[in-house]
């Protein structure tokens, strides 16, 4: 029991020295962190925004968006694939609902033709179906979508997401966000120190998907007022409207996107002086952009971002070269704004914001160094505390209890994990606990002396029988911590993840640790008499 | 050296006496908090409830204008706001329902934020806004949700483990002695109104992991004491098994009470609840120990016979425990 074997020494002494150089380069201050860096990794404690100030933003996808966004972009490459198939395959009666795309094959004797065609547009490259193919009634062919489909297209549509934001926010600069995913269709982004969210909120919360439409110039205005809109048109919001009602009407098709952009900049439009956004087009979108405004001459087109009209300007001539502008009343903020949104590519999804946390760095600051003072006049008193009742057993105690500190912050350290408000308050269970145990320790040596034992076989059996009792409160706090990282979100988690790590090391330093101090000292001194 | 000793070797108080009158206003006390929680309700955070707060403080005035504050803010059209003082006395939290629609479109949360920090800005220039907080009904919901499920799956948990580890009773003195913390907890907090969000689900975890070891190490002591002295009387035994642990008991409240005392007094205001509910908590979940987690024991019928190894031959868990650490029999 009080045997310590010199490997075992040996290597008790390693992790303490390791777990505690792990800790080392989050006490130092920055600068001196930044040259150390340069010769050893300097893995460091992250500080949560409730500590350090700065952004929490939670964003969620519109699933029932994207099921929508998917079946619309079936239903355009099958009427293009349907219409460029040779010959070509007539249809009619085309209708989304419930999910569904479903339309008849005027010509029964193609319905065979237009699966072939079909088929290829609704298996991904996995070999499997996005889409289930069937048909009614003869000739009436319908595309259900497979449940996996859509799995796979929200996961692949909240990566891209999750790109996207990342690179809109590191156009903003020198910012250092972190952007995670969350459960299936969130995304968390958190910037810390910054202080005023806005310009970022503006960014990320934006879809930024920019469409050219041909303007329906037949539309009757009374109609596009009530919002409605003749066959194979659409009406869509426009506040800038010059006419002044707050709508136009568009052509649904012979439109194209923008979202083949190699470059997006702000830039002022040379006759009225405005702020302006050039975008040029990649080589493909340049020529579809040069196809349509060539067909269109003298018509108007709309310009769309996010299903509303920016504006909608006559185009007087064919547009080569993939290289336009666009205008509306936009400020300098907001026609910068658009650029980088534009530059980062759209969001795959409307994305909402359903949660931010903001705080000011003052507030950080103070609870960061008021917190610490706090520590530290705390945990001096203990270690007093400890001494004064316990004397050599209590430094023991002491020494084991900073080292404890020292490791719990090297593992966070080496976990990269971040340390938030709650995880303070599982900072103080796991010092209590591993106070506790010296508490019971000694306690128990004390009985065992007053029993009339002799002093070694009291400090073994006071190991010995506390041991239990440790033991099993470690335990309790073991399976608390887990039940709590499972069904506990954010912060619980956070308590959570500090709890688990500080049971580990409290135990190891409070119990294994002392007791290789105290059998060490037993052995050079054989005390006869001990006062505890 | 002298050492210092917080008690005496000598100590033996009759803790047992006063079991059934502890009992008796542990009860009184529990039924006014769940009283108090029914009627007055939490003064729940946005974190539970959804909706914005604003922090701010008035980094030139000794006191924050707080009545003034609730006109102006509740002129601005967005209903009557919440507001509150914590911490410092010059440091406010006004919290607001999020507008109407705002589920659907954030942008009027975030206007509504920005006429409020507007106004208060013009109104007083030494103002700072420490921080906003927008929590949507669905997200707050599943926090709350997701809380209520983290408190009650680790009370459940931990009470099986000593079950296992103990006896039956054991685990139902120690889920009740959970209860009465827990609920004595949510009673003041009701009481004092201080704001009840996310951070004191963590406080209150620490309160149940605080009280549980407290209880185990009782517990512990008991389960040898029964092995130790078959014949004798259980109020008696219970007695003893306490006293002999009351050293240890005094040493780490005490311990514990330190650096918590220092966080009320001098720790960050933003969690002045948070350490208020720790500090209480360390009260009352010594207290719970002695008077719920062990008397209950006698009203269970534990006994020495609980230890007793059975017909079968198996031998009690006590015993397997015990052979398993090198227990002295």
């Amino acid at each position: 029991m009080l045997d310590f074997p010199r490997w075992r020494v040996w290597m008790l002494n390693t992790l303490i020295i390791v777990g505690v150089a792990f800790a080392i380069p989050s006490l130092l201050p920055t600068a001196m962190r930044a040259q150390l860096a340069q010769f050893v990794p300097t893995p460091t404690i992250n500080l949560g925004l409730d500590l350090a100030g700065g952004s929490h933003i939670l964003l969620e996808a519109d699933t029932s968006q994207l099921a929508e966004a998917r079946l619309e972009a079936l239903e355009d490459s099958v009427r293009t694939a349907l219409r460029r198939a040779n010959p070509q395959i007539v249809i009619a009666d085309v209708s989304r609902s419930e999910g569904e795309l479903s339309f008849n094959v005027t010509d029964m004797s193609k319905v065979d033709a237009a699966r072939e065609v079909i088929l290829p547009l609704i298996s991904n490259t996995m070999g499997t179906r996005d889409w289930d193919i069937g048909v009614n009634n003869g000739n009436r062919i319908v595309l259900s979508p497979v449940s996996s489909g859509d799995e796979t297209a929200l996961d692949q549509a909240m990566d891209t997401a999750k790109d996207v934001i990342d690179r809109r926010i590191n156009a903003l600069g020198t910012l250092e966000p972190t952007i995670i995913r969350q459960g299936e269709n969130r995304i968390v982004v958190q910037v810390p120190g910054l202080e005023d969210p806005e310009a970022l909120k503006a960014l990320i919360g934006k879809t930024a998907k920019l469409e050219f439409k041909l303007v329906d110039e037949q539309a009757d205005p009374d109609q596009t007022a009530q919002g409605k809109a003749r066959v194979g048109s659409q009406v869509l919001p426009y506040p800038d409207n010059p006419t002044g009602l707050p709508y136009i009407a568009v052509r649904r098709l012979g439109g194209i996107s923008g979202d083949k952009l190699v470059k997006a900049d702000p830039t002022f439009d040379p006759q009225t002086n405005e702020p302006a956004v050039t975008i040029q087009f990649d080589s493909e979108g340049g020529q579809k952009f040069a196809r349509m405004t060539q067909q269109n001459v003298n018509k108007l087109f709309a310009i769309v971002l996010d299903g509303q009209v920016i504006s909608a300007p006559q185009i007087r001539e064919p547009i080569f070269g993939g290289v336009s502008q666009i205008s509306g009343s936009f400020t300098t903020e907001s026609a910068n704004a658009l650029s980088i949104s534009l530059r980062s590519g759209a969001l795959p999804v409307d994305l909402t914001i359903v949660e931010e946390r903001s705080v000011g760095p003052d507030l950080g600051a103070d609870s960061i160094r008021r917190g610490v003072l706090a520590a530290v006049i705390g945990t001096t008193a203990i270690l007093v505390l400890m001494f004064l009742v316990y004397g050599r057993f209590g430094m023991y105690a002491n020494a084991a209890l900073v080292i404890n500190v020292l490791m719990i912050l090297g593992v966070m350290s080496f976990a990269n994990a971040t340390l938030t408000l709650p995880g303070i308050a599982g900072f103080v269970l796991t010092i209590g606990a591993a106070v506790d145990a010296n508490v019971l320790i000694n306690e128990r040596i004390r009985e065992e002396l007053k029993r009339g034992r002799r002093v070694v076989q009291a400090i073994e059996f006071g190991y010995k029988e506390a041991s239990r009792a440790i033991f099993d409160a470690n335990s309790t706090n073991v399976i608390a911590a887990v039940l709590l990282f499972i069904f506990g979100s954010g912060p619980i988690r956070g308590f959570a993840v500090v709890l688990m790590i500080g049971i580990v090391t409290s135990v190891f330093t409070a119990v294994t640790i002392t007791r290789m101090w105290v059998s060490l000292w037993v052995k050079r001194t054989r005390p006869t008499e001990l006062t505890i | 050296m002298k050492l210092l000793k917080l008690v005496r070797d000598d100590t033996n108080i009759d803790f047992l006496k006063w079991r059934v009158w502890a009992f008796a206003i542990s009860l009184v006390l529990m039924a006014a908090s769940v009283g108090l929680v029914a009627t007055k309700g939490l003064n729940f955070g946005v974190d539970f409830i959804g909706g914005q707060m604003i922090r701010a403080t008035f980094t030139q005035s000794a006191t924050a204008p707080v009545t003034e504050l609730r006109e102006t803010v509740g002129s601005l059209g967005y209903g009557d706001p919440t507001i509150q003082r914590f911490g410092a006395e010059n440091q406010v939290s006004i919290r607001m329902k999020l507008p109407e629609g705002a589920d659907k479109n954030p942008e009027l949360a975030n206007a509504m934020a920005v006429k409020i920090t507007n106004k208060l800005k013009a109104d007083h220039p030494d103002v700072r806004i420490d921080g906003v907080d927008s929590v949507s009904g669905k997200v707050s919901e599943e926090l709350f949700g997701k809380g209520v499920l983290a408190l009650l799956a680790a009370m459940a948990g931990v009470s099986i483990y000593i079950w296992f580890r103990f006896e039956w009773q054991f685990g139902v003195g120690a889920i009740w002695s959970l209860v009465h913390d827990v609920t004595l907890t949510f009673g003041l907090f009701s009481l004092t109104g201080w704001e009840f969000d996310l951070n004191i689900i963590a406080a209150l975890l620490t309160i149940i992991g605080y009280s549980l070891n407290d209880t185990v190490v009782i517990y512990d002591r008991i389960r040898e004491n029964l092995m130790k002295f078959r014949k004798m009387e259980m109020a008696s035994l219970l007695n003893l098994s306490v006293n002999e642990t009351l050293s240890r008991t005094v040493m780490t409240s005490v311990s514990i009470s330190l650096p918590l005392i220092v966080l009320v007094l001098f720790g960050p205001d933003v969690i002045f609840g948070f350490s208020m509910a720790m500090a209480f908590g360390i009260v009352v979940g010594t207290y719970s120990s002695i008077y719920q987690a062990a008397p209950i024991l006698i009203w269970l019928k534990v006994g020495s016979h609980s230890f007793v190894p059975t017909d079968e031959g198996t031998g009690s868990k006590a015993e397997r425990i015990g052979a398993d650490f090198g227990a002295q029999p």
